[in-house]
């Protein structure tokens, strides 16, 4: 094992941008390895569910280009994880396509492994029945129908297939959906390491400089890994870490702040120590894994719930501002009577979204009896397709238009629209319907790696 | 004094679809001792302003940092669900930064 290991986190999420300095900065340092977090369900279902990504091609394209070349040129790995952000087979195809033809342009060749993360209905089904799945969080136990809604199953893989792709060769790893530490933990547990440490030092990389101040995730972080610590600097000069930015880190999207699971086991923070090193520079240790006893992992699936239209109107009347609720109320009941043979009540869904009184919070909003001067109103219908939900928008939207309520003096329209056409098309609607915990006894099975030789 | 005045950040997120992880970062110890302190500051009354089960919902310090993390079920609906209004849940840091400390 040698002494030190220095791997370097591009950005904290592929798309988001970092400046180009800060790459080459990272890179005369001899990192071993530059990885780069390419996904998340911060930005919800429908991008699992529908395959598409969150970022733009073009987006993948400007960050991609410049670190594969980096890493080409200096003869190290990189690892992307996620592919596409939601880590399904379509996600990672849409990021293998993006990166073969950067090599083509840029005459590289490379060893490419891909590893896949779809989870079959079937596997999921026969560990249901053998008691192997469990709610992870605040979830409803998982049932068969859900199972066999859901259109589209993936799993985070741990470590232990990205360590197979660097083990076998490969120059560059697309990862489907994986933990976001998997992607830096993975070289240096392999060069043996400790994996408390490793993990530690990853959960804080896939951020990009997210621990540092200024803050943000757009920007490169160099972590170096030694016997007993690591230590975390942003590339940016600009920027410094600190032990209060890079303990304030452990707080991020992490509902316990002295510890945090993954595939390999618990991450143990509480006796963990951060120093200054330098100016710019944190050193952490005492960051401790408990391997877990049974092995996991993490399944996320959505199912199709429906489509569906919205209009956006203003409200400046003070009057249709203070019977708003009233006006709602009449509006649900001249839909409901409209579309009566066609559409049950349980068979489409109207909300109004009422920004400027209790748009964000709705029942939880305490200051929602303070009338303001001027109320956003989302009008959104959800409906089995696109043509029902367009249907129960449109009654809704021309009914909210004219609808009486007492004290009316706007006769001529309740609603200010600010476009034209005032309805949009949402399209199809998914929800999370898996977020669940898988036991396997090999969990790296699960995932496997196929290797390409590109260019 | 309103949380929210008191707090030097006070910020809500997923951490998950399903969990809403709230941090209230203070200037100093006094400050944090205050709010652990406050009568209205227990897992029941805060699950009470977002309508989940108290049971779900943690308190946890971390002194390290003058932090507060509160972590409840997400209010209603899974991020990016029909009944949702939030998908990042950033904006779910009230009612909490209401109470009185």
């Amino acid at each position: 094992m040698p002494d030190s290991l220095c791997f370097v986190s591009a950005c904290g999420m592929l798309g988001y941008g970092y400046p180009p300095e800060s790459l080459d900065r990272a890179m005369t340092r001899r990192p071993a390895m530059l990885g780069v977090d390419s996904g998340s369900t911060d930005s919800g279902p429908y991008y699992l569910g529908s395959g598409k990504s969150f970022v733009t091609p073009q987006q993948v394209i400007r960050d991609l280009e410049p670190a594969l070349g980096a890493a080409r040129l200096a003869g190290i790995p990189l690892v992307i994880g996620s592919a596409g952000g939601s880590g399904s087979r379509v996600h990672v195809a849409a990021l293998t396509a993006l990166l073969r033809q950067i090599a083509a342009r840029r005459r590289l060749r490379l060893r490419l492994a891909v590893i896949h993360a779809d989870v079959d209905r079937t596997v999921v089904l026969d560990a249901m029945r053998q008691g192997r799945v469990r709610p992870c969080g605040p979830v409803p136990p998982l049932d068969e129908p859900t199972v066999r809604a859901s259109n589209r199953i993936v799993a985070q893989m741990g470590t232990g297939p990205i360590r197979r792709a660097l083990r076998e060769g490969a120059d560059v790893v697309a990862a489907g959906r994986a933990c976001d530490t998997a992607i830096f933990a993975a070289l240096p547990i392999e060069r043996g390491f400790d994996p408390g440490l490793a993990l530690h030092a990853a959960k804080i990389a896939e951020c990009g400089t997210l621990c540092a101040t200024p803050g943000g995730a757009n920007d490169a972080l160099i972590c170096t890994l030694a016997e007993e610590h690591f230590t975390v600097e942003p590339a940016n000069p600009a920027k410094r870490c600190t032990p209060e930015t890079v303990a304030a880190h452990s707080l991020y999207e992490q509902p316990d702040p002295n510890c945090f699971y993954e595939p390999e086991g618990k991450v143990d923070l509480s006796d963990c120590r951060f120093e200054q090193l330098d100016e710019r520079t944190v050193k952490v240790s005492g960051s401790r894994l408990v391997p877990a006893a049974q092995a996991t992992v993490k399944l996320e699936g959505t199912r199709l719930v429906g489509h569906r239209a919205i209009a956006v109107a203003g409200i400046r009347d003070p009057a249709a501002i203070a019977q708003l609720d009233e006006l709602q109320q009449g509006v649900r009941r001249s839909v409901a009577r409209s579309v009566e043979g066609t559409l049950r009540e349980d068979e489409y869904r109207l909300r109004f979204l009422r920004y400027g009184l209790d748009g964000v919070l709705g029942r939880h909003e305490t200051a929602r009896d303070n009338r303001p001067h001027e109320v956003g109103l989302v009008i959104d219908a959800v409906a089995q397709t696109q043509e029902l939900a367009d249907y129960v928008l449109s009654l809704a939207r021309s009914t909210a238009l004219h609808q009486p309520f007492p004290g009316r003096k706007t006769t001529a329209g309740n609603l200010a629209f600010p476009f034209s056409p005032s309805d949009f098309q949402g399209g199809p609607l998914y929800e999370f319907a898996i977020y669940h915990l898988l036991e396997l006894d090999d969990p790296d099975r699960l995932f496997p790696v196929t290797f390409e030789e590109v260019g | 004094m309103r949380l929210y005045e008191l707090a030097e950040v006070i910020r809500s997120k997923n951490a998950g679809p399903f969990v809403l992880t709230i941090d209230l970062m203070f200037g100093d110890e006094t400050a944090l001792k205050r709010v652990l302190e406050a009568e209205s500051f227990t897992s029941r009354q805060i699950a009470a302003l977002y309508g989940v089960p108290a049971e779900a919902t943690r308190i946890c310090p971390f002194p390290r940092i003058h932090t507060i993390k509160v972590s409840l079920p997400r209010p209603g609906a899974s991020s990016g669900s029909a009944d949702d209004t939030d998908v990042y849940g950033s904006q779910h840091h009230f009612p909490l930064g209401n109470i009185a400390v």
